[in-house]
């Protein structure tokens, strides 16, 4: 593990510079898809943003305590996609139980992000980068408050495109992915600019 | 070998776990035991606690109009809440105008049935059935417009008043992977009651539209449910202008059989736009009408007659025509009665009540 790394630089990091959906593109099908409004999209980057921090932790415990000693690390892929999965459906039948107002505003988002690639991608990160418990911890909260606000902006930016002129052939996903692709060109400027790995 | 049997186990291991663990919060977190939904305030339901509203009310035979199938992608599904719903879900709300929030009216496909309810729904939706046919007729009325003619099966009747709809279930083919059901108005005259028939138009891509034109066969079975809708004939003494287009056609001809049956006095005047010639149907059936019913005038109008069309009636938007037929106090004496595109009704209801009809007294079904 590499102990130079401090877990506050990670946090920033994911935020910004490495943002996981403007730089390694990922999460996209629920950010085209939700991005309309930024109400909504609200909802569904702070489901995003609980998942990918909490799943992280315990992703992590399951690697190291369980995988690694067992010489099973090669299973990560299915055991990461097992883990997440149901406790993400934990999480929203207990959610729907408890509390009315906060299944309305983000339980109703989580079976959506169930299979997001990014918050896949956030656990196998953290394995590959090597990071500690505390820095995997900051990782997924940062990436997943940066995947927020990358939808956030794009929620943004929708709701002054429905008065735009679009041509008929980029409606919708075509004028959503360009657009993209131009914030993901702003943010490689910051390439390198922190070494998180 | 034993790295194998290892990660078998392993995996095997993790998954029962958490297998194991769903299944305990299932039963515990998830059971939310036996509800009782209220309706009308005397009909009680006991049904099984946690599933959507729209689904327990099929389960109890009772059919709530929807075009969507319960995917929250419609919003027709409405139903009056008043006790036991809890505050709205993101999913229901674009369907949920203001005023419709202040009188609790919610989405049944996404509302789910946690604790008691009691809910109000119009007693017409009772006699909703699910009624299986089979298809005896299909008859080509235009180039794009169809009409089905079904036949109830089991020995079974249906019930109701000319003017109203049913919902079509289409079977998963090529362009659904799942049964979807679609909003057609019956042309039929309800004192047949073992029959029903529709016209429907070809829409390019259209999932139901493409099935009735392209794969459905003489003999076939349908399967639909209804009936629905609260257009059809008030019950007054006031004159009656019908208008249609297209397939818009079926409600009204429907309400005027049943009127030539019941030898309904009122003076009715039916105007009909289409585009050209190739675009009209049933004139004969129409000019029956006139024979028929004491005081029925058809009134056909051409957008665009094409040379050769040979016609010597109405030309221009059927909106004009309707204004050039009303006469100066017709409109404090007359309803309306539309059906067409939604477009089509937007420009009726200005033209009517600029000829004073009042807007209370225009009928349409909302199927945009």
């Amino acid at each position: 593990m590499n102990e130079t790394i401090y877990p506050v630089a990670i946090f920033f990091a994911a935020i910004f510079t490495n943002n996981i959906l403007l730089t390694n593109y990922l999460g996209m099908c629920s950010f085209l898809s939700v991005s309309k409004e930024l109400k909504t999209s609200l909802g569904l980057g702070a489901a995003v943003t609980f998942v990918m921090a909490t799943t992280t932790l315990l992703n992590w415990i399951v690697y190291h305590q369980l995988l690694i000693p067992l010489k099973l690390d090669y299973l990560r892929f299915i055991v990461f996609i097992i883990v997440i999965a149901a406790f993400v459906q934990l999480v929203e039948m207990i959610i729907e139980r408890v509390s009315e107002g906060l299944y309305a505003a983000l339980g109703i988002f989580l079976p959506l992000i169930t299979v997001n690639c990014a918050i896949l991608g956030v656990s196998l990160f953290m394995v590959i980068r090597e990071y500690s418990l505390a820095a995997s911890f900051a990782y997924g909260l940062g990436s997943g408050i940066g995947w927020s606000l990358a939808i956030l902006a794009m929620a943004g930016i929708r709701q002054k495109l429905a008065k735009a002129r679009v041509p008929k052939g980029l409606e919708g996903a075509g004028i959503t992915l360009i657009i993209t692709g131009m914030m993901a060109l702003a943010f490689m400027g910051f390439t390198g600019m922190i070494n998180i790995s | 070998m034993s790295a194998l049997l290892i990660s078998v186990g392993a995996i095997t291991a993790l998954s029962s776990i958490l297998a194991l663990l769903m299944v305990i919060a299932d039963a515990t977190i998830g059971n939310y035991g036996e509800v009782k939904i209220t309706v009308n305030g005397d009909k009680e339901l006991i049904v099984k606690g946690g599933r959507p509203l729209l689904g327990s009310l099929m389960e109890e035979g009772i059919f709530i109009p929807s075009a969507c199938g319960g995917r929250g992608s419609c919003g027709l599904c409405k139903v009056k809440v008043l006790e036991g719903a809890g505050q709205y879900l993101p999913t229901e709300l674009p369907w949920i105008s203001k005023e419709e929030q202040k009188e609790n009216i919610r989405l049944s496909c996404q509302l789910k049935v946690k604790t008691d309810f009691k809910i109000e729904i119009p007693e017409e939706l009772f006699n909703v059935r699910e009624y299986r046919t089979k298809l005896v007729k299909l008859r080509d009325l235009t180039h794009d417009i169809k009409e089905v003619n079904l036949e109830l099966l089991d020995g079974q009747e249906i019930k109701y008043t000319a003017g109203q709809f049913i919902q079509f279930k289409v079977p998963a083919y090529e362009l659904t992977d799942e049964p979807v059901y679609r909003a057609y108005s019956m042309s039929s005259v309800p004192s047949d009651t073992r029959h029903i028939q529709l016209e429907i138009r070809l829409v390019p891509n259209g999932i139901c539209t493409t099935y009735v034109h392209n794969h459905l066969k003489e003999g076939d079975e349908v399967i639909f449910n209804g009936p629905y809708g609260d257009f059809f004939l008030r019950d007054t003494e006031a004159e009656i202008i019908c208008i249609a287009g297209g397939s818009g056609m079926a409600p009204i001809k429907s309400i005027l059989m049943d009127m030539a049956e019941k030898q309904n006095p009122r003076r009715v005047r039916y105007f009909f736009g289409a585009r050209g010639r190739r675009d009209l149907f049933l004139l004969d059936e129409m000019k029956e009408l006139e024979g028929k019913l004491p005081n029925f005038t058809f009134v056909p109008v051409l957008s665009n007659p094409e040379e050769g069309d040979d016609w010597d009636g109405e030309t221009g938007w059927v909106t004009d025509a309707v204004d050039r037929h009303m006469a100066e106090g017709d409109g404090a004496k007359s309803e309306g009665y539309l059906c067409g595109s939604p477009g089509m009704i937007d420009a009726c209801i200005k033209v009517l009540t600029a000829n004073g009809i009042p807007k209370e007294k225009i009928y349409f079904d909302n199927f945009g």
